[in-house]
């Protein structure tokens, strides 16, 4: 019998304690995932808090660290200022028209302040954006009665997106030239993006640089993947999130 | 002369199985790391773009990630590393007494094949890739959960990422330190010198 013991590898026996830590960080996650609403709102308080007196501004890497996040389709983007930027509004319109970005800023501006709500769930209070109703551009282009909705293109020459005419015409959609009381950057879409205040911020595109009715509205990039083309906030996309408008 | 009196001659660490194991999963995590830090990290977001493509990258590289263990079952050599990864000894906890007072005496840390530890690594680095496997799936297939879970998973994956991330980081510096553990990866073996240094209770 001795010879046997010996035989048996030392180290195949002792206690089991690589399996325990195993199936404890299985426990610990699913544990995790069960209390994950109560943990992230005392977390983005937290966090939020050191986030105002962080100058590195590391906090905005961690997760609920606050703040925007930067998605982009495409693989670079250009960059467009005032010399270069052009909008143009087309489609079944009577006047088509170009705006330079010196054309947008004379136009009436409207200031809203609400939350920014995207999709995969942060979520940014009391942002403020400012721009040109869609609506006022749109009556000045004269839209034809077999018009139905809009396509928006973008100079990252990727994105699109959609509305139909009467989710256009809202009061609470802008084409917005600034946010936080700032010029648009161009990290955060500008010099002019797209705001629609009531939906889920895929549909705010970045980069603005067409606005084309059609007779139908044609899902915009990430709809072709999946997500909902009518995005209101708290009612598509299996969320519920509270609305932001 | 014994072989122990030997030091000349390398000690087999690994098989060519464990080691390609290794390899896969590693080059696999690589993926899992650097589209994650690229879908989340604003600067290299902006950087990099291509979201779309980023996002399948990730979620095939993470959905393969434990191919590469549970084909290795079938090696006898790999199970048997697997039940040494699995059992402390009672020089298991000398060994995560010194590890906590920082004593690096190598008489102060005894260790088997393995030290305690390389073995609450593995266990854990195994437990969370299945959390991350779990979380991510319910993030992927949104249809599958209800809503309160998939904000809760994104809670989860995302904070457990970053605990992955600095785990990695120790992972990968302790291999960097120390030149014959990485050739023990790369070639399957290593001197008996070090071996009889860094586990002296290993009897290969």
């Amino acid at each position: 019998m001795y010879k046997g013991v010996n035989d048996t590898d030392p180290e195949q026996r002792g206690t089991p304690v690589g399996r325990r830590v195993f199936l404890g960080t299985l426990g610990l996650g699913a544990l995790g995932v069960l209390a994950a609403p109560k943990l992230q709102s005392g977390l983005e308080g937290l966090l939020g808090g050191a986030a105002d007196q962080d100058p590195t501004g590391l906090t905005g890497l961690l997760p609920n660290g606050g703040g925007f996040r930067y998605y982009s389709v495409a693989s670079s983007v250009p960059r467009k200022n005032a010399d270069t930027y052009r909008l143009k509004v087309d489609g079944l319109v009577d006047h088509p028209t170009t705006y330079t970005l010196a054309d947008l800023k004379a136009l009436p501006q409207t200031r809203m302040v609400r939350d920014v709500q995207c999709v995969t769930g942060w979520r940014v209070p009391d942002t403020p954006f400012e721009g040109v109703r869609l609506s006022r551009l749109l009556d000045a282009a004269g839209v034809r009665p077999t018009a139905r909705a809009i396509r928006f293109t973008c100079f990252d020459g990727t994105y699109t997106e959609s509305l139909t005419l009467r989710q256009a015409r809202r009061a609470d959609v802008l084409v917005a030239l600034r946010m936080q009381d700032k010029d648009l950057g161009h990290s955060h879409g500008g010099p002019v993006r797209l705001y629609v205040a009531p939906m889920y911020f895929y549909k705010s595109a970045k980069w603005l640089s067409g606005i084309t009715v059609t007779d139908e509205v044609r899902p915009g990039y990430w709809e072709e993947r999946g997500y909902d083309v009518d995005a209101w906030v708290g009612r598509s996309n299996g969320r519920d999130d509270e609305p932001t408008s | 002369m014994s072989l122990r009196a030997d030091t000349t001659a390398g000690v087999r660490r690994f098989s060519r199985t464990e080691r390609w194991v290794h390899r896969t999963t590693a080059a696999l995590m690589g993926v899992c790391v650097l589209t994650a830090a690229c879908l989340y990290v604003p600067q290299l977001a902006e950087l990099v773009g291509r979201r779309a493509l980023v996002v399948t990258l990730h979620e095939w590289a993470g959905l393969a990630l434990p191919v590469p263990v549970l084909a290795g079952l079938a090696s006898r050599a790999f199970r048997a590393d697997l039940g040494r990864l699995n059992r402390f000894g009672p020089h298991d906890r000398t060994w995560l007494r010194a590890a906590l007072h920082r004593d690096r005496r190598h008489e102060s840390r005894p260790a088997g094949k393995f030290n305690a530890g390389q073995k609450i690594y593995a266990a854990w680095i195994a437990g969370a890739t299945l959390v991350m496997l779990a979380t991510g799936l319910m993030m992927w297939f949104t249809h599958l959960t209800p809503l309160v879970w998939r904000t809760s998973a994104t809670f989860v994956h995302d904070w457990l990422a970053l605990t992955i991330g600095i785990v990695l980081a120790g992972h990968i510096g302790m291999a960097l330190a120390d030149p014959e553990a990485r050739k023990g990866m790369r070639t399957g073996e290593v001197s008996r010198e070090w071996a009889d240094r860094q586990h002296s209770l290993w009897r290969p």
